[in-house]
């Protein structure tokens, strides 16, 4: 007997309507915010206000993060360099790997499950407590109040943390190289001078612009679209969390071959 | 005319909530709308204020379409003049009581703070808030936020003011209070009003007309004294607060 699966047939034509007006409302949300930013009138105190409940409040977090990834990182390296009798080189791998790769993605990853989630979550129960329709209600524009300060605030404290953990990074990764394998402190650092380039300081800057970018519009959109009820609010921050999470990670890998294509020449 | 609905419908998925109501608010006249839970009066309101978007129908504020035509700018400068109070009074729970109050007054004038905290304080008294003021709104009951909903309502003076509810759980006292701002305010700048209540007749007293809502349309409209002497049996069931007679109630 075949079973006509009309059900799976029309749940998967649901799912693909779904998905495609979800991405296009979030290239249309997207756009309304960028335009917004440069429109009357500039609230610079919400952002400010964001930057802190964003940035300062993930300085701690990322702090202790980063100090153990350089210090793991210096750990691994000597291990694998040893192989080859070139422990001397453990310092350029380990500021090679923050600045290229683990700083930025280790920031975005952190801040999105510190401070997206909350984000998302304060807007969506903002949205189905009426305060959205309030701020319409009272000729203000919910997006420029609620969403530009946001996003503005993810964009610039992503570069910054990311900036941060990788100074904090290589200072753990001296600490464990120096303190406890015993490598040479010139070794280390001289190492690191003559290994790092600048352009490899460009390439990581431009990812945390990048996954900064992502954060904010991922956890400003879920948080516009959020359901009703306390269900609307938890599936909206999973979300948020999880898509912004996956987009930097497959970001980053586009991202890191086009730099290297880029930085080739 | 101030406000003018005509023949809109709203549903929500296959929930039917409006169905082709037509209303006329008179300009710088107070309008009860009146009607069970549940029939859509706060829709309505939604509806006028172009939150939501009518399925099919128009609404117009002061001769400006408020519907899908309009663009989101074109809401924004109509609802400039409008204040608004919602059911669950919807007060920006970052902000304290004060500084919503102030809220409307430092967005949409340019006004020194000493300025502003003149104009606040002085609704402030009328409301009796003193004592909240410098407490959060999640600090405070609901009857209080309501009144909070109110003051933010009024403060710019709104040449439309539509009101959700807004002694709904007040004592009788406070209660008043919110009626006798509602009249003073009305004296002094002679808004066109929408006031949703369920408090009848108490509501009658600062309405020049009403408008029951029933099965989604203008079941019944008129002056209050047209309204209470009607004798048609729903509205004498629903005005009497009985639960026997043609209306059901599931
Ligand atoms: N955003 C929404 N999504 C889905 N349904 C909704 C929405 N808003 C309102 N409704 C439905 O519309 C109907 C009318 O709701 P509304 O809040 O307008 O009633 P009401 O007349 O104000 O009742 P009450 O006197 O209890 O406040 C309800 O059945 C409600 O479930
Ligand atoms: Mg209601």
């Amino acid at each position: 007997m075949i079973q006509v699966p009309g059900m799976q047939v029309a749940r998967l034509g649901r799912f693909t309507i779904d998905t495609i007006t979800g991405w296009g409302s979030s290239w249309i949300f997207l756009v309304q915010v960028i335009k917004s930013i440069f429109s009357r009138p500039f609230r610079f105190r919400l952002f400010l206000e964001q930057l802190y409940s964003i940035g300062v409040n993930s300085v701690l977090v990322i702090l202790l993060i980063s100090v153990f990834t350089g210090a793991v990182l210096a750990v691994q390296a000597e291990f694998t360099l040893s192989k080859f009798g070139a422990v001397a080189f453990t310092g350029s791998a380990v500021a090679l790997s923050l600045i290229r790769e683990l700083g930025p993605v280790l920031t975005a990853l952190m801040v999105i499950g510190r401070a997206g989630s909350a984000c998302t979550a304060e807007l969506g129960i903002m949205k189905i407590t009426e305060q959205v329709d309030a701020l319409r209600s009272m000729a203000v524009d919910p997006i420029k109040y609620l969403m530009v300060p946001r996003f503005l605030a993810a964009l610039v404290s992503v570069p910054l943390l990311t900036a941060m953990s990788i100074a904090v990074g290589i200072w753990g990764g001296y600490i464990v190289g120096v303190g406890i394998l015993g490598l040479s402190p010139g070794t280390f650092m001289t190492q690191i001078y003559s290994a790092v380039a600048p352009d490899d300081i460009f390439s990581g800057l431009i990812k945390a612009v990048v996954f900064g970018f992502i954060f904010g519009w991922v956890a400003c959109y879920k948080g516009h679209t959020c359901g009703f009820g306390a269900i609307g609010v938890n599936r909206a921050t999973t979300q948020a969390v999880v898509t912004a999470s996956v987009a930097v990670l497959v970001v980053d890998y586009f991202l890191t071959s086009i730099l290297t294509q880029f930085f080739m020449d | 005319m101030g406000i003018e609905v005509t023949g809109v419908s709203k549903s929500f998925g296959a929930q039917k909530v409006l169905d082709n109501l037509s209303l006329s608010i008179p300009d710088g006249k107070i309008t009860a709308i009146v009607g069970p839970s549940g029939v859509g009066k706060s829709v309505l309101l939604k509806l006028i204020l172009g939150i939501y978007e009518v399925d099919s129908g128009s609404i117009s504020i002061f001769g400006e379409d408020m519907t899908i035509a309009s663009s989101e700018e074109e809401k924004t400068s109509i609802r400039k003049n409008c204040g608004v109070l919602f059911q669950s009074a919807a007060l920006l729970d970052s902000l304290t009581i004060y500084d919503n109050i102030a809220f409307p007054v430092r967005e949409h004038l340019s006004l020194k703070e000493d300025q502003v905290y003149q104009k606040v304080w002085s609704i402030i008294e009328d409301l009796s808030l003193k004592k909240v003021a410098n407490l959060m709104p999640q600090q405070v009951s609901l009857s209080v936020r309501k009144r909070v909903g109110m003051a933010r309502a009024m403060i710019l003076d709104p040449k439309v003011l539509l009101v959700d509810e807004p002694n709904t759980g007040l004592d009788p006292q406070h209660g008043q209070e919110v009626y006798d701002l509602i009249k003073s305010c009305q004296a002094r700048c002679g808004f066109t009003g929408v006031v949703i209540s369920h408090e009848i007749p108490e509501v009658f007293q600062v309405s020049d007309r009403v408008a029951m809502i029933f099965q989604g349309r203008i079941f019944a409209e008129g002056t209050p004294e047209e309204i209470i002497a009607h004798q048609d049996p729903y509205i004498k069931q629903f005005l009497k607060g009985s639960i026997h007679g043609p209306i059901r109630i599931h």
